[in-house]
């Protein structure tokens, strides 16, 4: 597959579950090796680096993962400011400013006392988000970020998606299922099918894609080996 | 290849996995800086925590052995080789095994249980995301921490175990104390309790280095969690019981080859 995202442009990836679209977002992020093929960011080679060689890339990607991957033994404070302090601030007034902002940014503003535990799905997302963009990254991955949630919140994680990339001018890829969220926030959507970009284009030239595959994506319609019963 | 081929593949899978944790947990530790806070909350969780258990061990594994040691001897009116008997066993084996074996299980377990969860809900993936090395940050201090605290749990058994061995042959059975005492000392030498942190420091590298393997190569899903964890406790048991054997035959070979 091949896949260019220039700079503060929103790119979603769609395709069947199992395709291979979270396996992409691990790829960009360094966390799989590919087997063949390569990985360029800003113009770096990134393939094949040591874990200690990709961390200055990680810092400039952040990645919100499906499940929000919020560590459970911290509280959101602590969350938030663990990506501040593993780039070595200490001061706590500049801590606690930076995740009050954060916070703020994605309307949870006070919720730094408390824990993973007692937040719903959908504000683990925010808070997932705002740790993954708190170090201003130059590109952001979201691996489903609506999946889970009922469709009020999951419009609430849109309108920040792009209200963020708008923000910080950052670059996104967002793997999504939700046709509706595609839409929203995709400056252009690719199909991924068997291992490569079957067809790519604007959201209006998705909706009018006539070919079959992309046709019943998008509509949400089941034919052939698909139906049951 | 078969059943058993299969088997024979995954143990050797097993072993190197953990050796190559092991290698890479020496590593992170003298290439990043420590985390002490880390290191410190796994030390109260392990050393702190773990004493009650290990005290009780200590002291019932005395008590008993004592008893046992009174039953048999008392034949033979050797009454007096009790004490002596008592604390070279509980240095030599019952202290370091024990207590490993009640490490393996309570904090072995614990660690498996922790760091499959984090590895099933991402939050290694995330470590990593963040730019951090997940061995640094989750197998570094929980190494170290039960590598530095089950010699000194090991030692405070000893005490108890020695001590109420004490209790039990003087007290309960009436062998002279000063007997008892003055044999304990004569005929327990250093290298007996020297055995004993040796064999608690090398059976906490073993109970660390499979646990946190375990943990961190769990397969998706929670039912993997119960495996893994299920797998760690007995992997870890199993490991420290048979290289006790080849650990008693090397450190009796160079402390005693005089």
């Amino acid at each position: 597959m091949n896949l260019k995202v220039a700079g503060g442009e929103k790119v979603v990836v769609i395709g069947r579950s199992g395709c291979g679209k979270s396996v992409m977002l691990r790829h960009i992020m360094g966390l799989l090796q590919p087997d063949g093929g390569e990985v360029f960011f800003e113009g770096t080679k990134l393939t094949g680096l040591s874990e200690e060689a990709w961390n200055p890339y990680r810092r400039k990607i952040g990645m919100l993962f499906q499940g929000a991957a919020l560590f459970d033994s911290l509280s959101v404070f602590e969350n938030l400011a663990f990506p501040l302090r593993e780039e070595g601030e200490k001061n706590d007034r500049v801590l606690r400013d930076k995740v009050a902002e954060s916070l703020k940014i994605v309307s949870l503003a006070g919720a730094e006392a408390k824990m993973p535990a007692e937040l719903s799905g959908g504000m683990k997302k925010r808070v997932a988000l705002a740790r993954a963009v708190i170090r201003r990254p130059d590109l952001m991955l979201y691996d489903e970020p609506t999946t889970g949630l009922d469709p009020v919140v999951a419009d609430s994680i849109n309108r920040l998606i792009l209200h963020l990339g708008k923000m910080f001018g950052m670059a996104s890829i967002v793997v999504t299922h939700d046709m509706v969220s595609a839409r929203m926030v995709g400056d252009r959507i690719a199909y991924l099918h068997d291992g490569k970009i079957y067809f790519e284009g604007t959201p209006e030239q998705v909706d009018r894609c006539e070919d079959p595959l992309v046709r019943d994506f998008v509509r949400g319609h089941a034919s052939g080996m698909d139906v049951i019963g | 290849m078969g059943k058993f081929g299969g088997l024979i593949v995954r143990a050797c899978e097993t072993v190197g996995g953990v050796f190559l944790l092991f290698a890479d947990t020496l590593r992170s530790l003298f290439r990043y800086r420590l985390r002490w806070d880390q290191l410190w909350e796994q030390m109260y969780f392990i050393g702190i925590r773990s004493q009650v258990v290990v005290l009780t061990t200590g002291a019932f594994t005395g008590a008993v052995f004592a008893a046992q040691v009174w039953f048999q001897f008392k034949r033979f009116g050797m009454e007096s080789a009790i004490g002596p008997t008592v604390s070279i066993a509980m240095c030599r084996e019952l202290g370091p095994v024990l207590v490993c074996l009640l490490l393996a299980g309570r904090v072995g377990a614990a660690m498996a249980a922790e760091l499959s969860s984090m590895k099933i809900t991402e939050q290694v993936d995330a470590l990593r995301a963040l730019g951090v090395y997940p061995t640094e940050y989750l197998v570094v201090p929980r190494f170290l921490a039960l590598v530095i605290s089950a010699p000194v749990l090991t030692a405070l058994a000893l005490v108890t175990g020695i001590g109420v061995g004490y209790f039990v042959a003087v007290q309960i059975f009436g062998v002279d104390g000063a007997y008892y005492w003055d044999n304990t000392v004569k005929y327990t030498d250093r290298k007996d309790v020297a055995i004993a942190l040796i064999k608690a420091t090398i059976f906490a590298i073993i109970i660390a280095s499979i646990s946190c393997y375990k943990g961190m190569n769990c397969p998706p899903g929670t039912a993997g969690v119960g495996k893994t964890t299920t797998e760690a406790v007995v992997n870890a048991s199993l490991a420290l019981l048979i290289s006790n054997f080849f650990l008693t035959v090397l450190l009796n070979a160079v402390l005693y080859s005089n």
